[in-house]
């Protein structure tokens, strides 16, 4: 647990970062700090392994004022990862991921193992070992960052726009990583962005701060989508938060019945379009029903991309609506297990359960 | 001219080659373990970094004869012990490095600084592990240069009759042997390119990372 008492910092030239911060962050969550640019997330953030030293206040981890002891082997203990990843230019890769390992003493060997299995829990390529930092892409180099934060097996991580640096393709999958690999480890996690979206994806609570370092809001991420606290929360968090915040309800929807046909086969049913699968029922594509109504077999042409899909298991309404939403036929494609079709959706079945859940919510 | 002087000295030629080397390589070795703390020293406060820079860019413009003469009095020692030159030339070779190395030491990346604090370096051990080994590639440019100076200035030790090829200068002149001259001459410039090329070469065998990221490109 990481508790901010009355925690204040005034820079030399007068400049109130943060002011008089109070804030715990509990253990094996994501906490992330998220507000407009120099509202002085990277500074409370740096307070916690003091690369900042608080001018006010205490912070306490695991109820230890962390000004007592060495600030170096404090550092040891906590992964710190940055936004330009700072990897240092003339180790190797692996050398890179086994800095942290080799200060604490280990043996070369034993810290080079250590960082090889790093390498392949974040997903790089075992020939990335010896190349230089230079040598990899900017979303390689966060992989290198984040397993460089890692390979002590920290309890507490502390991630400075780890992710803002790389285009939203990469970043989208970097994220989703971070989160399969938080769901193994439980790390204490800190986490600072200026993205909202990014933060309600990757929070179990967030901290919205607003310019000098207050905190306007500190919530868990459905909580601030539904009722920000107030006008700069609102519009921090942004318009669309409504349907953004559909991603936090999850609710039994009534699955449709969907037609489907195979490449190869005509297009069967009296709709308008057909849902085109493969062998194992994976969906393909759409098939208007003129391409396939005079009993011809549909061929990979016929195919019209589908829209997202509507994963049964995570029951999310976002995805629901979004899949109904961007459906060519306006089913959304619900799919289980391996992607296997199971049933469509509708926006209309989405909007009646919201309204169901809402009257749940009032009558308890 | 006198080319037979070459063959009959031989043997001269080779000692005082032997000699210059080490008047001009024991100041370069010298010149930068004092060098690197002071620029250490330079890169922690502004000021300490003007005076510094300052104070060693000075003594790079006292003329090397006058210090190689003025020595003597200031240490107490004769006037004809090597020590006087090779205390001179390393004062030059200082002169020359604290400002490359505190330069290259303010161009390390501020974030990769950052990051060795967090991972847990201490300063000193930061310093040895990460930004001198980053400086590696400008302090040789600057002992490169350091190298070449010095094997040049050593001939001024043989003025006051210290050592090195530059005797070869004063005896060929009052002997008139033109030959003589030329193959000090000739002797110091080998020298001078051959210590120079061995920097070089050290110099890209200790930085393997500076020559490598072309391949990948500009990647951010
Ligand atoms: N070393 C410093 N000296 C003086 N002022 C500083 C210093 N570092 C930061 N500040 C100021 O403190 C405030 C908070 O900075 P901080 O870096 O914590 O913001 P941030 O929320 O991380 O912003 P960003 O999203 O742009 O990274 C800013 O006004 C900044 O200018
Ligand atoms: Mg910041």
């Amino acid at each position: 647990m990481i508790e901010f008492r009355g925690v204040t910092k005034r820079f030399p030239d007068g400049t109130v970062a943060v002011d008089a911060l109070d804030l715990t962050v509990a253990d094996g969550c994501v906490t992330v700090f998220v507000g407009p640019s120099g509202c002085g997330k990277t500074t409370s953030l740096r307070m916690i392994n003091r690369m900042i030293e608080p001018t006010g206040g205490t912070i306490l981890i695991d109820g230890a004022d962390i000004m007592a002891g060495d600030a170096a082997r404090m550092r040891r203990g906590i992964g710190y990862v940055m936004q330009q990843a700072g990897l240092l230019p003339h180790r190797s890769i692996l050398d890179n991921i086994a800095t942290v390992p080799m200060l604490l003493g280990w043996s070369k060997a034993r810290a080079r193992a250590r960082a090889a299995e790093l390498m392949e829990i974040v997903g790089l390529a075992p020939e990335t070992a010896r190349r230089y930092p230079n040598q990899l892409s900017g979303g390689q180099q966060q992989r290198v960052g984040v397993a460089r934060a890692l390979a002590a097996d920290p309890p507490i991580l502390l991630m400075d726009e780890p992710f803002s640096a790389v285009d939203p393709v990469v970043r989208e999958s970097l994220q989703d990583e971070l989160l399969r690999l938080q769901a193994e480890l439980g790390k204490t996690i800190v986490f600072v962005t200026h993205d909202i979206d990014e933060a309600v994806k990757l929070g179990d609570k967030v901290a919205v701060f607003r310019q000098g370092g207050h905190l306007a809001q500190y919530d868990e991420p459905g909580h601030l989508l539904a009722r920000p606290a107030d006008d700069f929360v609102d519009g921090f968090v942004g318009r669309d938060r409504g349907y953004r915040g559909l991603g936090f309800r999850s609710h039994r929807l009534p699955l449709g019945e969907l037609t489907t046909t195979s490449l190869g086969s005509p297009a069967v049913g009296n709709g308008a379009w057909t849902l085109v699968v493969d062998d194992a029922s994976r969906p393909q594509g759409w098939c208007a029903r003129r391409d396939g109504a005079d009993g011809t077999a549909v061929t990979a042409e016929h195919l019209v991309p589908g829209g997202t899909l509507y994963d049964v298991t995570s029951g999310s309404l976002r995805s629901a609506l979004d899949a109904a939403l961007s459906s060519p036929s306006g089913q959304g494609v619900a799919v289980a297990g391996a992607g296997r079709v199971v049933g469509s959706v509708s926006a209309d079945d989405v909007l009646a359960a919201l309204a169901s859940a809402r009257a749940e919510e009032a009558a308890a | 001219m006198n080319w037979g002087w070459i063959p009959r000295n031989l043997g001269l030629v080779a000692e005082l080659t032997v000699e210059h080397s080490w008047l001009a390589l024991l100041p370069l070795l010298l010149g930068l373990l004092i060098s690197v703390p002071l620029a250490w020293l330079a890169t922690r406060t502004p000021l300490a970094r003007s005076v510094l820079v300052t104070a060693t860019g000075l003594l790079y413009t006292v003329p090397s004869l006058a210090l190689i003469v003025m020595l003597p009095l200031l240490l107490g020692l004769q006037i004809l012990d090597p020590l006087n030159l090779v205390v001179a030339l390393t004062i030059y070779t200082v002169a020359l490095l604290v400002r490359s190395i505190a330069d290259a030491l303010d161009a390390v990346p501020s974030v990769v600084v950052a990051a060795a604090t967090a991972m847990g370096y201490t300063p000193l051990r930061r310093f040895v592990a990460v930004e001198m080994p980053l400086a590696i590639p400008v302090t040789v440019a600057g002992l490169r240069v350091a190298a070449v100076s010095n094997m040049s200035l050593v001939t001024v030790g043989a003025i006051v009759g210290l050592g090195g090829l530059g005797l070869l200068f004063t005896d060929g002149f009052q002997r008139d042997i033109p030959a003589e001259i030329i193959t000090g001459i000739v002797v110091v410039l080998v020298l001078a390119l051959i210590v120079d090329a061995l920097l070089l070469v050290v110099g890209r065998l200790i930085t393997p990372w500076a020559r490598t990221g072309q391949a990948a490109g500009r990647q951010r």
